[in-house]
C-alpha cells in the first residue's frame, strides 16, 4: 500500500481536528459532538440515499428504534448502556428489514412517502406508550452514561473523543464498502437500476441490504445519542430530522462520503454561529435549501468520477506487443 | 348506529377539506411529476391570511357574517394563489430539468422558509379563530345532528370542486392542463404555453388550499403554524388513494380518507387517529399503487 501525499494531509487533518476540544468551551465542543452525531446518521443514510439512490425520508425511524432499544435496556434490565449498542443496531436493522421488504420495488417519490409515513407511524407509537415501554410524550429519563474501559463518559470533551472515534470509524469502514463489490453495485443500481438487473444484480437484495446497512448504523447511533442526552422522547425522531439527514446527504453530494461531512458541518454547524439570529435563522435555513439547489444541484462535493485506468491498460498491452 | 353517522358526517365535512388540500397536490404532481412539500404550508398561509383579514377588516360586521366570509374567502384564495405562483417562480421553475431530488430538497426548503416566515409574522402561538361568527344552528336529519357549519363546509368544498372539475374537463384552459400533464413536449408542439399552464396550476392549488385553510380555522377555531405539516400529508395519503394526478381521484380520495380517520378515531382509537392515515397510505402504495382511479395515470408514470 502507498501512502499518497492526499492520504497524509487528511491524516494531519484529522489530527489536528482531534485537539479542538482543547482549545474550545464545552459549548462548542457540544456542538462538534452534535455534528459529529449528524454525520454518522447521514453517513448511515449514505449508503441508502446517495449510493443506492433510494428515497429514503424516514430515517429517524431506525435512529428512534436504537435509542429506545438502548434506553429500555438500560433503564429497565440494568444493561451497561454500551453493551446494548449491537442489540440496538440489530433492532434496528431487523425493522428496517420487515419494514423495507414490501416497499423496497416503490417508485422514488413513493418510497419517500412511504418512509416519512412510517417515521410519523414511529412517533405516534412511542407517544401512545407502545407495550407501556417507551413512556409516552415524557419518553425515557434517567439513561446510564457510557462507561468506556472503565471511564464513565459524561463532559462534552469526553463525548468528543467517542463520537469522533465512533465516526472515523464509520467513515473508514464506510469508504471502504463503497469501494468494494457491494458498493459498486449499488452505485450501478443507482444509476440504471434495469441496466443493473440485465446485468444479473439481484437489484432487491442489494436495495435491502443496504436499507438494512444503514437502519443497523442509525440504530447504533442511538445508542450513543441516548447516553449522551440521558433523557429521550419521541420529539427527537420527528420528520424533521429525516428531513435535516436527507438535507445533509443531497446538499453535501449524494455519495460523496466527503460531502456528507461538509454537510453535516454546514447545516448542523451553520445555524450555531447565527445564534444571534435565533428566530431568523430557520428562515434563513430554508431559503438557502432551495438556493443551493438552483445554483448547485449536484451538491456541494459531489462524489468523484470512479477512474478506470484504461489508457494505461493499453499503452503497457501496445508496450508487450512491440 | 346514530354514532356512527354523527362519525360519518364529521368525516364528510373533514374529508372535503383533505380534498381541497389533495386537489393541490394531485395538480402539480400531474403536470410537474413533483410532490409540492411546501403545499400544506400554503395552507396554513390562507387560514392565518384569513384569520388577519377577518379581524382587521371587521367585514362580517359590515355586511353580514356569510357575505363578509365569502368576500374574505375570495381575498385569501387570490393572495394564496399569487404566492403559490411566486413559489413555482423562484423555486422550482430553475429546477425543471434538474434531476429530481433537486426540486425535492428545494420543495422541503420552501417548505420551512413558509413555516418560519409564518411564525416570525403571527407568532409561534397558536391563534385563534373568533366564534359565533356563523350562527349555531343545528339541523335535525333522522336523528343525525347536523351542525350549519359542517353543512356549510362540505357545500363549499363540493362546489369547489366542481368548479375545478368542470374548469379542468370542460373549458380551454383545463384541455390545455391536461394535455401538459400526459406530455409537455407534445403539449408545446400543439402551441400550449406550458410555463403559462404550469403557472396557472400553481395559482390554482394552492387557492383551494387556502380557501381550505379557512375553512380549517372556522371548523376548529384554533390554528398553528406546524399545522399545514399534517394536513398537507394527510392530503397527500388523499390524492395516492385517488389516483395521483387524477382529480376526480384526489376529491373521492380526501373524503374516503376524511370518513375512514373518523371512524378510526371513533371505533378504534382518537389517540392512534394520525396514525390510520399513514397506515392507509402504506397499504395502498404496497397493494395497489396507482390508487382507486389511477388507471389513467398508469401510463404516465
Amino acid at each position: 500500500m502507498i501512502i499518497k501525499k492526499q492520504d497524509i494531509l487528511y491524516l494531519a487533518g484529522a489530527a489536528l481536528f482531534a485537539c479542538s476540544p482543547l482549545v474550545l468551551d464545552a459549548y462548542w465542543t457540544d456542538v462538534l459532538n452534535n455534528i459529529g452525531l449528524y454525520a454518522i446518521l447521514a453517513l448511515s443514510l449514505n449508503i441508502i440515499l446517495g449510493q443506492c439512490g433510494l428515497f429514503q425520508m424516514g430515517h429517524a425511524a431506525f435512529f428512534a428504534v436504537g435509542a429506545y432499544s438502548s434506553a429500555i435496556l438500560n433503564t429497565m434490565f440494568d444493561i451497561p448502556l454500551l453493551w446494548t449498542m449491537p442489540v440496538a443496531g440489530i433492532l434496528a436493522g431487523l425493522f428496517g428489514l420487515i419494514v423495507a421488504r414490501p416497499i423496497i420495488h416503490l417508485r422514488g417519490d413513493y418510497l419517500l412517502i412511504v418512509t416519512i409515513g412510517i417515521v410519523e407511524i414511529i412517533r405516534i407509537a412511542l407517544i401512545n406508550d407502545v407495550g407501556g415501554l417507551t413512556g409516552g410524550a415524557n419518553g425515557i429519563f434517567g439513561i446510564d452514561r457510557p462507561i468506556l474501559f472503565g471511564l464513565k463518559i459524561k463532559r462534552p470533551h469526553q463525548f468528543f473523543y467517542l463520537i469522533w472515534g465512533f465516526c472515523a470509524a464509520t467513515i473508514f469502514l464506510f469508504h471502504r464498502l463503497e469501494n468494494s463489490r457491494f458498493g459498486r453495485a449499488l452505485n450501478y443500481i443507482k444509476d440504471d437500476d434495469v441496466a443493473a438487473e440485465g446485468s444479473g444484480i439481484d437489484i432487491s437484495r442489494y436495495k435491502l441490504t443496504a436499507f438494512v446497512i444503514g437502519a443497523f448504523w442509525a440504530g447504533m447511533v442511538g445508542t450513543i445519542f441516548a447516553g449522551k442526552m440521558k433523557i429521550i422522547s419521541p420529539e427527537s425522531f420527528s420528520f424533521w430530522e429525516s428531513v435535516l439527514l436527507f438535507t445533509i446527504v443531497i446538499l453535501g453530494g449524494m455519495g460523496s462520503i466527503r460531502g456528507v461531512l461538509l454537510g453535516a458541518f454546514l447545516i448542523i454547524g451553520l445555524p450555531e454561529l447565527f445564534r444571534d439570529f435565533a428566530s431568523a435563522r430557520m428562515l434563513i435555513f430554508g431559503a438557502a435549501m432551495v438556493a443551493m439547489m438552483i445554483f448547485r444541484t449536484q451538491g456541494l462535493l459531489p462524489p468523484l468520477p470512479r477512474r478506470y485506468d484504461v489508457s494505461r491498460f493499453f499503452s503497457k498491452a501496445e508496450g508487450e506487443q512491440s | 348506529m346514530e354514532e356512527f353517522f354523527q362519525q360519518l358526517t364529521n368525516g364528510l365535512a373533514v374529508g372535503g377539506i383533505y380534498a381541497l388540500i389533495a386537489l393541490g397536490y394531485t395538480m402539480v404532481y400531474g403536470v410537474l411529476k413533483l410532490i409540492n412539500f411546501a403545499h400544506g404550508d400554503l395552507f396554513t398561509i390562507g387560514a392565518f391570511l384569513g384569520l388577519t383579514l377577518l379581524t382587521s377588516l371587521g367585514l362580517t360586521d359590515s355586511v353580514g357574517p356569510v357575505a363578509g366570509l365569502l368576500v374574505l374567502a375570495v381575498m385569501v384564495v387570490i393572495l394564496v394563489g399569487v404566492v403559490g405562483f411566486l413559489l413555482e417562480r423562484v423555486a422550482y421553475r430553475p429546477l425543471r430539468t434538474s434531476p429530481r431530488l433537486s426540486a425535492v430538497v428545494s420543495a422541503l426548503g420552501a417548505s420551512i422558509f413558509f413555516q418560519n416566515a409564518i411564525m416570525l409574522i403571527w407568532g409561534a402561538r397558536p391563534l385563534v379563530y373568533p366564534h359565533g361568527l356563523l350562527p349555531n344552528i343545528t339541523v335535525d336529519v333522522f336523528g343525525v345532528e347536523l351542525p350549519l357549519i359542517r353543512i356549510i363546509m362540505f357545500a363549499i368544498s363540493v362546489v369547489l370542486m366542481c368548479g375545478l372539475y368542470y374548469l379542468t374537463h370542460k373549458t380551454r384552459i383545463g384541455t390545455a392542463i391536461r394535455a401538459a400533464a400526459i406530455d409537455q413536449g407534445a403539449a408545446k408542439l400543439m402551441g400550449i404555453d406550458v410555463n403559462r399552464v404550469i403557472s396557472l396550476v400553481f395559482m390554482i392549488g394552492p387557492a383551494l388550499g387556502g380557501a381550505a385553510g379557512v375553512m380549517v380555522g372556522l371548523y376548529y377555531g384554533q390554528i398553528n403554524f406546524t399545522m399545514g405539516w399534517l394536513y398537507g400529508l394527510k392530503a397527500f395519503t388523499a390524492a395516492i388513494l385517488g389516483g395521483i394526478g387524477n382529480i376526480p381521484g384526489a376529491m373521492l380520495g380526501g373524503l374516503i380518507l376524511g370518513v375512514v380517520e373518523s371512524l378510526g378515531a371513533a371505533y378504534i382509537s382518537i389517540a392512534w387517529k394520525d396514525a390510520i392515515s399513514f397506515l392507509v397510505l402504506i397499504l395502498i402504495l404496497i397493494v395497489r399503487p396507482t390508487g382507486l382511479l389511477g388507471e389513467r395515470v398508469a401510463d404516465k408514470v
